[in-house]
């Protein structure tokens, strides 16, 4: 749909002086809503129905997930850039700030990956020697009698898969589902820069360039929603 | 964009017959589709239907089998919703509702035809199920974990699954693009109140799909991810709730209610003060039911659940939202009375389904505030007597309307006036089959038969009415023929029919019949409610129209021109849908990649698709 804006002129006669392209694009945004909405709403009532391990503080490390979150909103930021660099006509310094955020786009997926396969190679490992029960998880505890005399230490796989129980089914379909949001952002971002590379972005253009960051901030902002539910709730059940 | 390396191929120029269909990206032409190809699917339904009755007419009968019951019923009512009434309405909203605004076209026209074939692929997904090994037989709402691997290994449930994804995303497109078309194609003038009811209605239903779909889109994914990947969504041995299904659904699905009804309410309200001669009595208040009905629709989804056990907190917030949602309901009916008290009624075919619309939905909304007493609803679920109530609704209330439409905008699209003797005739036997049909599922559902049974015991004390139900529905078939026969007829060699035939209030009677491609020569300007009699009554200066073909105004007007990539994203789409169902074996991985191909080269080529190809500038 790109061009066909720019063949309609960018100031078409609408009713209420929005563009054709972005009302629906605010649309389909308010119709995503829901989406992850009903995701989200099957995670929080399965949230504590698993009935085996692992759950989510034995998975979960806020830390590196802080890191990749940092990443994405950091992302949102350089999108604003870019789109700025573009209405100012400056196509490099846009080209620069978009190629940024795809990148960091993918550096976000790439820290999805890397933690869904350490899920998936999730081992229990109890110190025999040393057990400090209070430090251990729920699920941590019930291996606690498996540490037979003079054992030094125990370790046995249990990875987190998506049929392992309703945690791993719904984590895995929830967080698949944003990261397949922002994969198919990375493809648009860099469907646009290579569309720049022919000359098709064009400071009268920018509309194009400003539904993919619309699109770009709601899938930030849907993670703002995931990071806090899932992984804070998850971790500091108290908050 | 003469820049483009890459060759995109040319648009199709004027494209005629079948290839003229497959690219077109008229709404007029697109609705035309929607129509016909709902109405065959209604046919399906319908003999779906005729077959249960025909196993049910005797007790003890053995026409069909159990499991091919359990096809019949849930084919029926899937056809019935998501294939036949949704996509009629669509067809009406495709046709008349930019000429009711006056625009050209709709906001977005090739995402339009987009939308018509990804509803015929999600179409034929769901029917070819009764020659691929079986068609879903879980009911309509597919309640988990009947659905499950475990109680239902073979494909029908995939291909109820896919079917409904594929109409979705159908659903989902047509309804962005309403969206924005009323919002923001409208003639000058014609600011929100000055609207008419049937694009008011269109307006709401389209809010209630975009918000409604992607409920029921997730709960298939879980559906689908439970069975193809072995994941415990709706696994109660793995801690799942089987009632997470039933909210997911209910959440769609009572707004989904409404996405039936609305419509038919919008078309009601055209129809009424058009034969009556009197503007709509108390216009604001009717939108503003509408609306209301529409904000409500999502706060009465558990009274589906009534006998699941959600407590009675739960059951009595929902019995007291449900109880009043029947009042902006009310409220619509006594303002259809208004509008007809000391009007110039006109019974004509249209207005005599009109009036049999509000008799019907009357009922049907009757029994339906009777459901809406939780107490008295334990009595009433699962039994004949919700038949009767859904068939109230959506045959008396959604089909009675519809029909009325197609009377009302025949002249219309088709240039010709259809037959009122045959139409009468074809008025009453549909408002005498169908009472006879659905009035007597009421006594034999209070007498506690339960739906979805292949076969009953003699003695029950059910035979009777349910022969008499069977009587019925070979009436109501009959009666559909003669409307078959009577649209054919008069399409082919009806009375020609002026550009206003009714001396209609809303714009698309201010044009010629049929409607120039180009709808308007020059868009009009609105200076009320009723825009054309103002114009017409009030000698406010006439609305410029085109006269014909050869008219000066019409030759310049540049249309976007026809277009091969939404028919080719849409069949991607259902290669893809049919690849998925196979999704255990390789073939069908290797259908679902090649149509995702598909599906993906095609928004591309779309996405870069100039819209009007400089060689065509001449």
């Amino acid at each position: 749909m790109a061009e066909a804006a720019a063949a309609h002129g960018e100031h078409e006669e609408t009713t209420t002086g929005l563009n054709h392209r972005k009302l629906l694009m605010w649309a389909f945004l308010g119709s995503d809503c829901m989406f992850f909405g009903s995701l989200i709403a099957t995670y929080v009532v399965y949230q504590g129905k698993s009935k085996v391990g692992p759950f989510p503080e034995d998975v979960f490390s806020i830390p590196v997930t802080s890191v990749s979150t940092f990443v994405l909103l950091m992302s949102s930021m350089s999108m604003v850039l870019a789109y700025a660099a573009l209405t100012r006509g400056n196509i490099k310094v846009f080209r620069i700030w978009l190629i940024s955020t795809a990148i960091m786009g993918m550096t976000f997926l790439g820290f999805q990956v890397f933690e869904f396969r350490d899920f998936a190679n999730y081992k229990v490992e109890l110190e025999c020697a040393h057990l400090e029960p209070d430090k251990l998880t729920e699920f941590e505890k019930t291996f606690v009698d498996r540490c037979t005399e003079g054992m030094d230490e125990f370790k046995e796989q249990h990875g987190l898969t998506p049929r392992t129980n309703l945690f791993g089914t719904t984590f895995f379909t929830l967080t698949g589902f944003h990261g397949a949001h922002v994969t198919l952002g990375v493809i648009w971002l860099l469907s646009i820069l290579f569309h720049s590379f022919r000359g098709g972005v064009r400071p009268e253009t920018n509309l194009d360039v400003d539904l993919a960051a619309l699109y770009w901030h709601f899938v930030d902002v849907v993670w703002i929603v995931i990071f806090t539910v899932v992984y804070l709730f998850g971790v500091f059940p108290g908050i | 964009m003469t820049t483009l390396a890459i060759p995109i191929p040319r648009r199709p120029v004027h494209p005629t017959g079948v290839w003229g269909w497959i690219t077109t990206i008229d709404h007029k032409r697109i609705g035309i589709l929607y129509g016909v190809t709902a109405f065959i699917m209604f046919i399906t339904g319908g003999l779906e239907a005729l077959y249960m009755r025909v196993q049910l007419a005797r007790p003890e009968q053995e026409l069909v089998s159990p499991e091919v019951y359990n096809q019949l019923f849930t084919m029926h009512a899937t056809t019935m919703i998501f294939l036949a009434i949704m996509p009629m309405g669509a067809a009406f909203f495709n046709y008349v509702i930019p000429l009711q605004i006056g625009a050209r076209d709709v906001a977005f026209p090739r995402l339009n035809a987009f939308s018509y074939w990804t509803f015929l692929g999600g179409a034929l997904i769901l029917k070819l199920s009764w020659f691929l090994g079986g068609a879903p037989n879980a009911g309509w709402f597919g309640y988990a974990p009947i659905t499950g691997t475990q109680y239902n290994p073979g494909h029908g449930i995939d291909f109820w699954i896919m079917s409904l994804q594929v109409l979705g995303i159908a659903s989902l497109a047509a309804a962005f693009n309403f969206i924005v078309t009323i919002i923001n194609m409208r003639a000058p003038g014609m600011s929100l109140m000055r609207m008419p009811l049937f694009t008011w209605m269109t307006l709401v239903t389209s809010f209630l799909l975009v918000l409604a779909f992607p409920v029921i889109t997730v709960a298939l994914i879980e559906l689908m991810f439970d069975r193809f990947f072995g994941m415990n969504f709706f696994v109660p041995a793995k801690g799942a709730n089987p009632l997470l299904w039933q909210h997911l659904f209910w959440i769609f699905g009572h707004p989904e209610v409404y996405i039936l009804i609305l419509p038919a309410m919008g078309i009601i309200s055209e129809v009424i003060p058009t034969f009556s001669r009197k503007p709509l009595f108390g216009y604001p208040v009717v939108v503003l039911s509408g609306v209301v009905i529409g904000f409500m629709g999502w706060m009465v989804w558990s009274h589906h659940m009534f006998t699941v056990g959600l407590g009675p907190v739960a059951n009595s917030v929902f019995a007291l939202t449900t109880m009043a949602i029947a009042v902006p309901t009310g409220v619509k009916i006594f303002n259809w009375m208004g509008t007809m008290w000391k009007g110039s009624i006109e019974l004509n075919t249209s207005m005599l389904f009109a009036l049999g619309f509000i008799w019907l939905f009357i009922i049907g909304g009757l029994s339906g505030v009777m459901h809406s007493s939780a107490a008295s609803d334990a009595q009433q679920q699962d039994t004949y007597f919700i038949v009767a109530h859904i068939h109230y609704v959506l045959f008396g209330g959604s089909i009675m309307a519809l029909l009325s439409g197609v009377y009302y905008w025949f002249p219309k699209i088709t240039g010709r006036l259809m037959d009122e003797t045959l139409g009468k005739i074809n008025f009453w036997l549909v408002f005498i089959s169908m009472n006879i049909t659905f009035f007597p599922m009421h006594f034999i559902g209070l007498d506690g038969m339960p739906r979805r049974i292949y076969t009953y015991d003699p003695d029950m004390g059910w035979n009777m009415w349910n022969m008499v139900a069977t009587v019925g529905s070979f009436a109501l078939a009959f009666s559909i023929l003669v409307f078959i026969v009577n649209a054919v007829q008069s399409a082919r060699k009806g009375e020609k029919a002026s550009g206003d035939p009714w001396d209609g209030r809303t714009l698309e009677w201010s044009m010629p019949s049929p409607p120039p491609e180009y709808n308007f020569a020059q868009i009009p300007t609105v200076h009320g409610i009723d825009a054309h009699w103002i114009t017409k009554r009030e000698g406010v200066p006439a609305v410029p129209v085109a006269g014909g073909s050869d008219d000066e105004g019409g030759h310049d007007i540049h249309l976007p021109q026809p277009s091969y990539w939404p028919f080719l994203a849409s069949l991607g789409l259902f290669v893809g849908g049919y690849g998925l169902v196979y999704f255990q074996s390789v073939i069908g991985i290797a259908f679902a990649s090649a149509g995702a191909m598909l599906t993906m080269i095609s928004v591309y080529a779309w996405s870069f698709e100039p819209v009007n190809d400089p060689e065509e500038e001449h």
